[in-house]
C-alpha cells in the first residue's frame, strides 16, 4: 500500500468526476501494479461502479436464495432462467432506470424497458411479457405530472412499437419520491430449455462482432451517473441520456432470435450499462478467456470519437457477439437482412486480459482518415476490472425510532367510514390505473388471458417441440411497498415477496420464481445500508417460508436528493405458471348468493404505513409484521381450492384495505355485464384497521353456498382461518351492516370514483 | 381459403392475425416478405396486420407504402381479391391510397388500449350479421378524416363499414375513443368493396381467453362471402 501511495499523482478533480475514491485508485494501483492510464481509468470508474459492481450491496446479496431444483440460470447472468416443464424455459428480469427517468422521463423510461428486453433475448428467448413499476413523488408536486406522462410515454412508445404485452404492473404516489422517481421494468421470454446463450466469450480465436445500432457519444459514463445522487450544484447530466428506437430493437430481437436458431452465435451480451466495456468484460470474465479489441473497427454515427468514448457509449439498441470465424459471414447476411450493422471488433484470447487497441486520431467518417495503425490503448487484467472490484463491507447503523406520534384517535361512525372508502378509491395509489396501462398495448400477439388491472397478469404462449404443439400458460406480479419497508424493512421487504406470490396464486397460478429490484438511497448512509441488508433478509427469509428463488435481480443505489434518500423499495417481480386455463381466476363476483368469506389472518393492524393512514391519520401505532407459516399455509390452501375449482372469485387484500377488496368484486366486473353487489356483516371489532389496514396474508374468495361446507372443513384441517363475510346481491350496492348500524355503497358511484383516480394527474 | 400475410419491417400483429385465420377460416397460411414482388398465384385473402412499420417515425404505414409487395397487393385488390388492413395495414392501405381519408392522432394525444363497440354499417364482404361488436382496438393514430367531399362519396357508395357506437350500437362521443370523423373505425374500399381497413383489432378477439370471440364473425363472414357464388 505505502508503494502505490506514492504514485498517487494523479487529480482529486478528475477522480471525483470519475467517482473513484483515493482508496479505490490506490487499490487499481496495487492492482495493477502501476499507474492507469486515462482510458483504464475510465473503464474502471465504469467498471467499479455501483451500477455495475454492486460492490456496496454484493456481500449482503450472497444471501438471498438462488437454488431450486427448476433453476437453470441464477444471478450473473443476462437474466435468470426456469424450467417450466416440456422443455421449455422462462428467462425473466427486473431492471431499474430511475436517474435517467428524473432527468429525461420519456427516454429515460424508453431505454429502461428497451434494456431489460435486450437481456432477455441475449440470452436466446423472445420476450412474452413486461410489467412496470412506478414511483412519482406527491401528486401536488410540480413536476410529478410531467413526469408520469413522460415515463408512461416512453415505456408505452417502445414497448408498444416492439410489440410486447404490458400485462400489469404498478404505480405509487408519495412525497418522499418528490426528488428522486422509480422506474422498474420487468421482462420475461421463453425458450426451449436446452438453448440458451449465454453472455460468454469462449473458445481462442473467435471472433468478437457487434450487432444493431452504430455507437455514438449518447449515454456515456451514463452507469457511473447511475451511482450518483442528485442535488445542487450538480449537473443534469443530460448527455448522459441514451435515446430509444424501438424499431430497430425489434429488428436487433429478430436478429439475435435467427443466430440463436441457427446456431450461429456462442455468446451474445447486451451492451447495456457501460456499453462495449462492461459487455465484453464481463463475456471474457465468465468465461475465463481474454478480449482483444480493435476500436478502429467499431460502426460509429459521430465523428471523432475518442477510444474512452467508444469505450463508453451506451447507444441504444446494440449487442456484442462471439462468432466462430468459419461463421462471420453467415452472421453478417442475417444482420443484412435485418438491416443491422454487424462489424468483426475483436478476438477471444487466452490472456484473461482485457485489451483494447485504437490508432490515435483515426475517424473512419473524416472526409479522409489518417492511416490506421493501432496501438494498445488499455491492458488490463480482466479480473482486475471485476472479482477484485471493491466489495465493501460498510457501516450500518439501526435508524433511531421515528418521533412520538399523536395517540390513536376515535374510529368515526360506519357512515364517515364509507365517504372514507370513496376518498380511498379516488387516490391513485388505490383506485384504476387504467390511465396508464390503457396507454400500453396489453394485447398484442394475441396471448393476453388476464390483462392489467386484476391481482396477476395471464398470458398463453403457444409451444411447440418435435412436432408436437402445446400451449403454457404464465402469470406475473409485481409488487413492493416502500412505506412498510421504511416502518421495517425486514418485514416490509417480506411482505412484498408475499404479496407477489399471492396474487399469483389468487390468479390460479403455482409461483415458480422472483426477481427483486432493490431500490435505496446512498449506502454510505448507515441508516439506509442497515434497510438493504435488513430488507434483503427479509426477502431472503420469505423466499425460504414459500419455496421459491430468486434467479435475477437489480440494485439502484443514492436514489437521493441533497441527502434526502426516497422510501426503501424493494420491488419483487413473481412468475407462476397456471396448469390449467380453467384455473385462472378473477377478483370479481360471479353469481347471486355466493358467500363472501375472508381467509387469513393479518398478523397486524395494518394500519401504519397503509393509504388510509397516509389520508386520514390516526395515530396508529402497530409496526409491520408478517407471519409467514400464515402466508404458505393461506397460498397453499387456495392454491389447491382453485385447483379442486371450489372458488368462484379470488382477491388479494392490499393498498386500501379489506373494504377496497370487497368493493373490487363489484368495481373489477366487466362495466358492461350486469352488476352485482354485496351485503356484508362487519364484526365487532376495531372498523379501521378491519376495513382500511393493509396487514398481508389474507385472501377474500366467493364461493358457491354448496360448496362452503367443505370448504370450512378442510380450512380448518388446512390451519387457515376462515371468516364469513357475506354473500354477492344482484343489488347495485355494497351493504354494511356493523351492530345495530348499516351503510350503503352505490357501486356507480364507486365505479366512478375508481375510475377516475388519475382525473388530475391525466 | 390461403391466406397471405404481409408483414412489413416494424409489423408486430401477425401472429394473432395467423391465428385468427386458422382458427376460425381453417386458413392456409403464407407469410410473404415486404420485398417480394408477387403474391402466391392461389392466394385468395391478403392480411396487412398491425404494428409499427419502420417504426412509424414519419407517418404511421408512410414507408411500408413503398415496398415491393404493395404493387402486387394492389393489383390482387384492383382485381377484387379480398384485402384486410387492420391498425397499422389500415393506415398502410391510406397512405397507399387503397383507402380514401387520413388516419391522424387521436384526438386524445395518448395510444388507447382497451375494449371499444363498433356497429356494423354499410355491408360487405367483411360485414357479420350481428349489428354491434366488441372488439379491442390498442392505436395512438386512428382518428380517420377526410374532406367533406370524400366524406359524401363514401357515404354514397356506402364504403363506411363500421362506426364507433356504444354496447347498445348508439353512437355518440363518449362512444368515440378517437375522435373520428362521422365515428368511421372501419373502411370499404377496392371494386368490389373487397378491401376492408380497419382501426379495431378483430383477431385479437377470436377466442374465448381473449374476452369475446366477435372478431371471428368478421373472418367468418369473409370466409362465407369466398364460398359464396
Amino acid at each position: 500500500m505505502v508503494a502505490a501511495e506514492s504514485r498517487l499523482d494523479v487529480d482529486d478533480v478528475l477522480l471525483s468526476r470519475l467517482k473513484i475514491t483515493r482508496a479505490e485508485y490506490a487499490r487499481i494501483v496495487d492492482l495493477l501494479g502501476r499507474a492507469p492510464n486515462l482510458v483504464e481509468l475510465g473503464a474502471f470508474s465504469a467498471m467499479w461502479s455501483e451500477h455495475c459492481s454492486y460492490k456496496s450491496s454484493r456481500l449482503h446479496l450472497e444471501r438471498l436464495p438462488s437454488e431450486g431444483k427448476s433453476v437453470l440460470q441464477g444471478p450473473g447472468e443476462n437474466a435468470g432462467a426456469i424450467d417450466i416443464g416440456d422443455g421449455f424455459a422462462v428467462v425473466f428480469k427486473i431492471e431499474s432506470h430511475n436517474h435517467p427517468s428524473f432527468i429525461e422521463p420519456k427516454q429515460g423510461a424508453a431505454t429502461g424497458l428497451g434494456g431489460i428486453l435486450r437481456d432477455i433475448f441475449a440470452m436466446g428467448a423472445r420476450p412474452v411479457a413486461t410489467l412496470d413499476s412506478l414511483r412519482f413523488g406527491s401528486e401536488k408536486h410540480p413536476r410529478t405530472r410531467a413526469l408520469l406522462h413522460g415515463v408512461v410515454r416512453g415505456i408505452g412508445g417502445y414497448g408498444n412499437a416492439f410489440g410486447v404485452p404490458n400485462v400489469g404492473g404498478e404505480v405509487q404516489f408519495d412525497a418522499r419520491y418528490d426528488g428522486n422517481i422509480l422506474v422498474n421494468a420487468f421482462a420475461c421470454g421463453v425458450i426451449e430449455s436446452d438453448r440458451l446463450v449465454f453472455g460468454r466469450a469462449s473458445g481462442v480465436g473467435n471472433a468478437i462482432l457487434t450487432l444493431g445500432a452504430k455507437t455514438g457519444r449518447d449515454g456515456i459514463h451514463g452507469a457511473t451517473m447511475a451511482s450518483d445522487s442528485f442535488g445542487k450544484g450538480k449537473s443534469a447530466a443530460r448527455g448522459a441520456i441514451q435515446v430509444g428506437d424501438p424499431f430497430r430493437g425489434k429488428m436487433l430481437m429478430e436478429a439475435c432470435l435467427e443466430l440463436r436458431s441457427l446456431g450461429l452465435a456462442l455468446g451474445i451480451q447486451d451492451m447495456g450499462a457501460a456499453g462495449l466495456t462492461s459487455s465484453s468484460v464481463e463475456m471474457g470474465a465468465r468465461s475465463k478467456t481474454g478480449i482483444d479489441i480493435d476500436l478502429d473497427l467499431v460502426p460509429r454515427r459521430a465523428k471523432a470519437m475518442s477510444p474512452l468514448e467508444l469505450l463508453l457509449s451506451e447507444s441504444q439498441e446494440r449487442m456484442l457477439l462471439v462468432v466462430r470465424p468459419e461463421l462471420v459471414e453467415k452472421v453478417v447476411a442475417v444482420a443484412t437482412k435485418w438491416e443491422l450493422d454487424c462489424a468483426t471488433v475483436g478476438r477471444v484470447t487466452d490472456t484473461t486480459r482485457w485489451v483494447i487497441r485504437a490508432t490515435q486520431g483515426y475517424d473512419p467518417l473524416s472526409p479522409s482518415p489518417i492511416a490506421r495503425d493501432a496501438q494498445i490503448v488499455c491492458d488490463l487484467p480482466l479480473r482486475a476490472l471485476t472479482e477484485d472490484a471493491p466489495r465493501y463491507e460498510r457501516p450500518m447503523r439501526v435508524p433511531s425510532p421515528s418521533s412520538t406520534i399523536a395517540p390513536r384517535t376515535a374510529p368515526p361512525p360506519l357512515a364517515v367510514l364509507c365517504e372514507r372508502a370513496f376518498r380511498l378509491l379516488r387516490q391513485p395509489n388505490v383506485g384504476s390505473k387504467a390511465w396508464v396501462y390503457r396507454q400500453y398495448d396489453q394485447i398484442v400477439r394475441g396471448g393476453t388471458v388476464q390483462r392489467p388491472g386484476c391481482s396477476a397478469g395471464v398470458i398463453r404462449v403457444p409451444c411447440e417441440r418435435d412436432g408436437v404443439a402445446f400451449e403454457k400458460f404464465l402469470a406475473f406480479s409485481v409488487d413492493g411497498n416502500g412505506r412498510f419497508v421504511d416502518l421495517d424493512a425486514h418485514a416490509g421487504s417480506a411482505m412484498a415477496v408475499a404479496e407477489a406470490t399471492r396474487n399469483l396464486v389468487v390468479a390460479g397460478a403455482r409461483p415458480i420464481g422472483l426477481t427483486d429490484g432493490l431500490n435505496f438511497g446512498s449506502p454510505e448512509n448507515p441508516e439506509t445500508m442497515f434497510a438493504l441488508s435488513q430488507c434483503i433478509d427479509g426477502i431472503a427469509e420469505a423466499c425460504g417460508a414459500l419455496a421459491i428463488p430468486v434467479v435475477s435481480g437489480n440494485v439502484s443505489l443514492y436514489n437521493e436528493t441533497d441527502g434526502r434518500p426516497i422510501l426503501p423499495t424493494p420491488i419483487v417481480a413473481a412468475v407462476g405458471l397456471v396448469d390449467d386455463i380453467a384455473n385462472v381466476t378473477t377478483p370479481s363476483w360471479k353469481n347471486e348468493g355466493d358467500i363472501i368469506v375472508l381467509l387469513g389472518a393479518g398478523a397486524w393492524d395494518g394500519l401504519r404505513g397503509s393509504e388510509y393512514e397516509a389520508l386520514f391519520s390516526t395515530g396508529a401505532q402497530e409496526l409491520p409484521v408478517i407471519d409467514l407459516t400464515a402466508e404458505r399455509a393461506l397460498q397453499d390452501f387456495v392454491r389447491a381450492e382453485i385447483k379442486r375449482g371450489s372458488l368462484v372469485s379470488a382477491n388479494d387484500v392490499a393498498d386500501g384495505g379489506l373494504l377496497t377488496t370487497l368493493l373490487e368484486g363489484s368495481l373489477l366486473r366487466d362495466e358492461h355485464a350486469s352488476p352485482f353487489g354485496a351485503a356484508v356483516e362487519l364484526p365487532n371489532e376495531d372498523l379501521e384497521a378491519f376495513l382500511f389496514g393493509e396487514s398481508s396474508s389474507r385472501i377474500v374468495v366467493s364461493v358457491a353456498p354448496a360448496q362452503f361446507d367443505h370448504l370450512l372443513a378442510r380450512a380448518r384441517s388446512g390451519d387457515v382461518l376462515l371468516r364469513v363475510l357475506g354473500h354477492v346481491t344482484t343489488d347495485d350496492t355494497v351493504r354494511l351492516t356493523h351492530e345495530k348500524a348499516s351503510a350503503t355503497i352505490s357501486v356507480a358511484l364507486a365505479r366512478s370514483a375508481h375510475a377516475n383516480a388519475f382525473a388530475e394527474l391525466g | 381459403m390461403h391466406a397471405a400475410i404481409v408483414p412489413f419491417p416494424g409489423t408486430n400483429a401477425e401472429e394473432e392475425m395467423i391465428a385468427a385465420l386458422r382458427f376460425v377460416c381453417g386458413a392456409k397460411i403464407t407469410r410473404v416478405a415486404h420485398t417480394e414482388r408477387e403474391l402466391p398465384i392461389d392466394v385468395d385473402f391478403v392480411a396487412l396486420p398491425g404494428g409499427f412499420s419502420y417504426g412509424d417515425y414519419l407517418r404511421a404505414g408512410a414507408i411500408a407504402k413503398t415496398a415491393p409487395i404493395l404493387e402486387a397487393v394492389r393489383t390482387f385488390a384492383n382485381r377484387g381479391g379480398l384485402v384486410l388492413g387492420v391498425c397499422n395495414g389500415f393506415q398502410i392501405l391510406v397512405e397507399a391510397s387503397l383507402l380514401p381519408g387520413a388516419l391522424l392522432r387521436n384526438d386524445h394525444g395518448r395510444f388507447d388500449c382497451r375494449d371499444i363497440f363498433v356497429r356494423t354499417e354499410h355491408r360487405g364482404p367483411f360485414s357479420p350479421e350481428a349489428r354491434v361488436l366488441r372488439l379491442p382496438i390498442a392505436h395512438g393514430e386512428g382518428r380517420f378524416h377526410a374532406d367533406d367531399e370524400t366524406m359524401k362519396r363514401l357515404e354514397g357508395e356506402g364504403r363506411i363499414a363500421f362506426r364507433y357506437a356504444d354496447a347498445a350500437g348508439e353512437t355518440s362521443r363518449n362512444a368515440n375513443p378517437n375522435g373520428s370523423r362521422e365515428a368511421i373505425a372501419g373502411l370499404y374500399g377496392g371494386p368490389k368493396k373487397n378491401i376492408l381497413g380497419l382501426m379495431p383489432h378483430p383477431e385479437r378477439m377470436t377466442e374465448p381467453h381473449h374476452g369475446g370471440t366477435d372478431g371471428a364473425l368478421l373472418f367468418r363472414a369473409a370466409l362465407d362471402s369466398l364460398k359464396a357464388p
